[in-house]
């Protein structure tokens, strides 16, 4: 596969390159399309949250991976979509506008934001969006008429096309309704990335005085960047508002910006496919340990549950696992592998060396 | 009327005059040089003109248009392409797009049609990948396509900034230091491509360097700047047997 020869430009900008990538896409849209119908209701559930957490997943990686800019504060968007969606729903709004709206208001929010905000980098920029994600926590408490205040907000059923879908009465439907948003919002993205929009984003992350001096308007093309991370993440917070069924400010704690930005990390920073791996592994990986902790309880007697706290040291353990052995995350695994099963058995061991960097222009950032 | 007029143009950094009151005036199609010992001014002259530096006094005209003031985003528009002493490529892109990046001030597509990609971007892709194409060939980069900038060796990423730079179709395009790092062979090729873009492309070259044979080799015109002040103007002869110049480089003979 990897001697494909490409004879148009088009070769370069569709999005599958060629049949062969083609059906491997069909096939994993084939088993996405029978999960429901395999799966038990709660496997589903979690398949659900792999979903929704994967879009959240994607509305970062626009922003930290794609573009460079670190957010530790997009717990805060989810919320503002959140809410948005389930207060629109409460008075009335049909299920689709509502979730425009909240990725509307979430995105709009987040232009705002960026202005001020994505004047700092780095560190800085790391504990302005933090304190974003802390001041929502309040906000969302104050703001009662929209949130509920402190006891939340109960999601009221969706109803698509004469269809009355709950998370679990149906939850079919609603897994369907997840799956959906979430393609549309990966082919939109895909298409930004092959285009200008997307390469400005790639040149602000890698060089912002090259990105000027080329044309790119780098305050621009960050708020962009900003505005439509936000945006998506909206999207997965409303979404998320309908799993979860009831929604209050502890649904968005800071902790929870912490783990979107852990599993961008972990999925690798700077892929697509990472959103979706970090998502697997976010939302699977407490399952694995619960179902290890009664193995273990059960069958080699130890008990595991009087050590609290085991998922948040597993969670550690791997992103500094990942820091250390693989930068570029499970998408890089992903890569090595497939790189291996392409060349078999010409892979050698250095082709992944990393390579040398030459000094950068630290002064003119 | 000259492509580019520089006029007595200063910026200092704290209390330290960087440029102060340099003047000259590029003629469109010629190869201008400025050379200087190191801290010269010479960079910070071409973060000047693309506008990355705020001049405290002076003027900056391109093509009969005051760009003083303009935002560092809108010079590659008009026609400024430059290249960096130190590379600033973008490292975890491949070479062709890096070179479609280079088209950023060509682009003609919002977000929002890039969203749904509508047809009009397909066709607007291809017609930069037809660009840079061009460009491609003209600098003999095929060989490294669809290549990673960050495993390529140092003498063609120097080639890749500039072709990137071409990218963009400018009128004027400034070279930092295009020779800097280079092998003998490097620099020879480099020496070609200077006078190809001049010749075939009806390009302005202004170009900082220090290789005083490719200097010579290449330039219509040489200026020589020290400490910020403006030293000496002709050709690469004529300025290199200036004696401000010499003494500049080698300090002044000891009185006794």
């Amino acid at each position: 596969m990897s001697n494909r020869f490409k004879s148009r430009y088009d070769d370069d900008i569709n999005l599958f390159e060629g049949r062969w990538h083609l059906a491997q896409y069909a096939i994993l849209a084939a088993l996405l399309l029978a999960a429901p119908w395999v799966l038990g209701s709660y496997y589903l559930g979690e398949l659900t949250a792999v979903l929704v957490w994967s879009l959240a997943g994607l509305g970062l990686m626009l922003i930290s991976g794609h573009t460079g800019q670190v957010s530790l504060g997009h717990a805060a968007f989810m919320a503002i979509g959140a809410f948005t969606n389930l207060a629109l729903m409460q008075r009335g709004w049909h299920f689709i506008p509502a979730l425009l709206a909240s990725a509307v208001t979430s995105g709009v929010a987040g232009a705002i934001i960026a202005r001020p905000i994505l004047r700092m980098s780095g560190i800085y920029l790391a504990i302005a969006t933090l304190a974003l994600s802390i001041i929502l926590e309040d906000v969302a408490i104050m703001a009662e008429p929209v949130t509920g205040g402190v006891a939340g907000v109960f999601a009221p059923p969706i109803e698509l096309f004469g269809l009355a879908v709950d998370r679990y009465a149906t939850p079919r439907a609603f897994y369907y309704i997840c799956l959906a948003v979430l393609v549309l919002v990966t082919l939109g993205y895909l298409n930004l990335l092959r285009s200008g929009s997307g390469r400005s984003f790639l040149a602000v992350r890698d060089s912002e005085v090259s990105a000027r001096a080329l044309g790119v308007n780098v305050t621009r093309a960050k708020t962009l960047a900003f505005s439509l991370s936000c945006a998506i993440t909206g999207l997965a917070g409303a979404l998320y508002g309908h799993l979860a069924q009831a929604v209050n400010y502890e649904s968005f704690l800071v902790l929870i910006s912490i783990t979107l930005l852990l599993q961008v990390v972990i999925g690798g920073l700077g892929s697509v496919h990472g959103a979706f791996f970090g998502a697997i592994v976010v939302v699977l990986l407490p399952q694995v340990i619960a179902i290890a902790r009664d193995y273990l309880d059960n069958a080699a007697g130890i008990k595991i549950a009087a050590y609290p706290g085991m998922d948040t040291a597993l969670f550690a353990l791997l992103i500094l696992l990942m820091v250390i052995y693989e930068p570029r995350g499970l998408y890089g695994v992903w890569f090595k592998v497939r790189t291996w099963l392409q060349l078999f058995p010409l892979y050698r061991k250095g082709m992944f060396r990393r390579t040398r960097t030459y000094l950068k222009t630290e002064r003119q950032r | 009327m000259s492509l580019l007029q520089v006029k007595d143009l200063s910026i200092s950094f704290g209390g330290v005059k960087a440029v102060d009151g340099v003047s000259f005036d590029v003629e469109a199609g010629e190869v201008f040089t400025l050379v200087g010992p190191n801290g010269a001014g010479k960079s910070t002259i071409f973060n000047l003109i693309s506008r990355l530096y705020e001049p405290s006094a002076g003027q900056i005209v391109f093509n009969g248009q005051d760009i003083t003031r303009l935002p560092a985003h809108d010079v590659a528009g008009l026609g400024i392409a430059r290249t960096f002493q130190n590379i600033e490529l973008f490292d975890h892109s491949s070479v062709l797009q890096n070179l479609l990046i280079g088209r950023h001030c060509r682009r003609n597509t919002r977000w929002f049609e890039e969203l749904l990609f509508l047809p009009k971007v397909r066709r607007s892709e291809r017609e930069h990948r037809l660009l840079v194409e061009e460009v491609i060939d003209f600098l003999d980069l095929a060989p490294y396509r669809d290549k990673l900038i960050a495993g390529l060796p140092y003498g063609v990423r120097k080639v890749v900034e500039i072709a990137r730079a071409l990218a963009s179709e400018p009128k004027l395009i400034l070279l930092d230091e295009p020779a800097s790092g280079l092998s003998v062979e490097e620099t020879q090729n480099m020496a070609w491509w200077i006078e190809d873009m001049q010749k075939d492309l009806g390009l302005t070259v202004l170009m900082v360097e220090h290789d005083m044979s490719l200097v010579s080799r290449v330039s219509d015109r040489v200026l020589a700047v020290a400490e910020g002040h403006p030293l000496a103007m002709g050709t690469a002869a004529q300025v290199q047997a200036d004696p401000k110049v010499i003494e500049a480089y080698l300090g002044s003979e000891a009185t006794s």
